[in-house]
């Protein structure tokens, strides 16, 4: 058994300081509430709308950082996973999410995905992330993803043929789409993909998005905890900072997967030979 | 081939009410003040703007001015002041004339069109004054029907804040207002400027809210062509007008765009929210 922490909170656009303060503080009350891993939305220790503040907030993640080392030091206690802004050594900018364990940071995932269309301008700020990976955990293998990555099918099924049985999801989601419905058309969108995901790859999917407002954007809230069945184990209130811990037992994986072997029967070959062939073909039909 | 589009416009007035009041109250919160100032017209959109208000920051939080013309009608003074007693904001009632007329009597030829943007003008004058009084933000009361239209004027009805409302078409307004309990007399009669005796805002306009919002809601949420919609059944007169003022009244709904020379420009490459390090 893992007991997830899911910290949906609202952030102080720009203010680093002021956000990691609050990182801290959840970090105390997940380690109180007994949590082995914490999980923070997309650029938690920044705010979302950036802009132009996206090279005055940005960190390394290492120890020598002053925002990652007490970071990284609160890791001694329970896992984490934070977002923020990634500068690399040739001084590119990233929307990246780090997972730190026993006071190392095990993996650095940069948003391969930037929306830049409708209310987002991602890719007019930031550099495109060029990597897809699992890695290791105490837990077992897992895989992160950012937002937008998720909006694509091909970033979580790259982690699934990785090794990972564990997705951690999060996101800066500006709600929108209100009609009859009692949930923003964005709520229900993720929250059927993030259902089909954890269906179709028969794995576990930890969705944490922010809440409070940038100027006249909401975010929405309602972190959710899937199990391999697609079943909701947990969800966070809408439009609301909360905590909202939830309990996974791994050996489901086992259960489901005797029952329904989706991942055994997958034809990565095939995969394979048919995406060689696509790709070669003028006729490719989409994509870069 | 005559396609049916019949849009929808309902919304859960439950989910609307939250967001916004959200909106409303950390938008404001977090400039530093906990107040609101708003007109007070007699109409549904700041009769719904006053009671988002009221529930947000609390009613002793929000200053609603009643600024009447003398030509202003007593049921429009009367029906702000039921959106007064039904939210328990606080109030004030600051006549206009003697400070409009004068610019007025200059002009004896002066058309009605220039008299309601100065009497807008005005009254954008008073709220910020008293904004600064009663250390509040103003509260806008424009709709996105209106807003699209371009029927508003430039730095008077339009120069707020932050506005809760300019996302909700006309017709939606009302739907909301209802839910929040908006006296019905508000809901339900003419909408009008009041800038003079009769005057209503779909005889102005030549068509109907009811009607419009649902091009609206095609051409701009939906991003049907305006074809499609002639297709569709509307007529196509009407939606050319309209698509011809959306497009003539860009004006309004941007920031005047100002000469680029150097590196780096307000409003080009020099690029923050509002809400920057709050």
């Amino acid at each position: 058994m893992i007991k997830l922490a899911l910290a949906q909170i609202n952030t102080r656009l720009g203010d680093v300081e002021a956000n990691l303060e609050k990182h801290l503080a959840l970090v105390e009350q997940a380690h109180a509430g007994g949590a082995d891993l914490l999980v923070f939305p997309e650029l938690s220790l920044t705010g979302y709308v950036l802009q132009d503040l996206a090279p005055m907030v940005s960190h390394h993640p290492n120890d020598d950082d002053p925002v990652f080392r007490p970071l990284l030091q609160a890791s001694q206690k329970l896992d984490l996973m934070v977002g923020f802004v990634e500068e690399d050594t040739r001084n590119r900018f990233f929307i990246s999410a780090a997972y730190l364990s026993r006071g190392q940071v095990l993996h650095v995932h940069r948003k391969v995905y930037l929306p830049t269309y409708g209310l987002f301008d991602e890719g007019r700020f930031f550099a495109w992330g060029d990597s897809v990976q699992a890695f290791d955990t105490r837990f077992g293998r897992v895989g992160m993803l950012i937002c937008e990555d998720f909006w694509h099918a091909s970033p979580p099924y790259l982690l699934w043929l990785d090794g990972a049985d564990i997705f951690l999801l999060h996101s800066a989601s500006p709600g929108r789409g209100l009609g009859a419905d009692d949930q923003l058309e964005t709520a229900r969108w993720v929250d059927h993909i993030n259902r089909a995901y954890a269906s179709l790859f028969t794995s576990f999917v930890i969705h944490t998005n922010r809440v409070g407002y940038e100027d006249g954007l909401h975010f929405w809230g309602s972190a959710a905890v899937y199990d391999p069945n697609g079943e909701v184990l947990g969800r966070g209130p809408y439009d609301e900072e909360a905590l909202t811990f939830v309990e996974i037992d791994l050996n489901q994986l086992h259960r489901t997967r005797a029952r329904l072997p989706l991942l055994r029967d997958e034809r990565t070959a095939l995969v394979q030979r048919e995406m060689s062939r696509i790709l070669a073909g003028r006729g490719s039909a989409s994509g870069r | 081939m005559k396609k049916d589009l019949s849009p929808d416009l309902t919304i859960h007035t439950d989910l609307a009410r939250r967001i916004l009041t959200g909106f409303l109250r950390t938008e404001i919160t977090r400039t530093g003040l906990t107040r609101a100032v708003l007109g007070l017209s007699g109409g549904v959109d700041s009769a719904l703007s006053c009671f988002l208000a009221a529930e947000a920051l609390g009613p002793q939080n929000v200053l609603a001015i009643r600024m009447p013309y003398k030509t202003s009608s007593q049921e429009s003074l009367d029906h702000a002041q039921l959106v007064i007693n039904a939210t328990g904001v606080q109030s004030l009632t600051i006549e206009i004339t003697p400070m409009v007329e004068p610019l007025f009597q200059l002009y004896p030829e002066i058309s009605d069109l220039r008299k309601g943007n100065i009497m807008a003008r005005q009254r954008m004058i008073i709220l910020y004054d008293q904004s600064a009084v009663f250390n509040g933000l103003v509260v806008g009361t424009g709709n996105k029907t209106e807003i699209l239209l371009g029927y508003t004027t430039l730095y008077g009805d339009s120069a707020c804040a932050l506005n809760p409302i300019g996302d909700l078409y006309k017709t939606q307004v009302r739907q909301l207002s209802r839910a929040l309990g908006v006296p019905e007399q508000i809901v339900s009669k003419a909408p009008t400027a009041d800038l003079w005796a009769g005057q209503t805002d779909e005889g102005e306009l030549g068509f109907t809210y009811a009607e419009v919002d649902k091009l609206l809601y095609l051409l701009v949420d939906q991003r049907y062509t305006p074809q499609e919609c002639v297709q569709a059944g509307f007529d196509e007169p009407f939606v050319k007008a309209v698509v011809e003022r959306i497009r003539r009244n860009q004006f309004k709904r941007i920031l005047p765009p100002i000469a680029k020379l150097s590196n780096r420009t307000v409003g080009y490459d020099f690029l923050y929210l509002r809400d920057w390090g709050t």
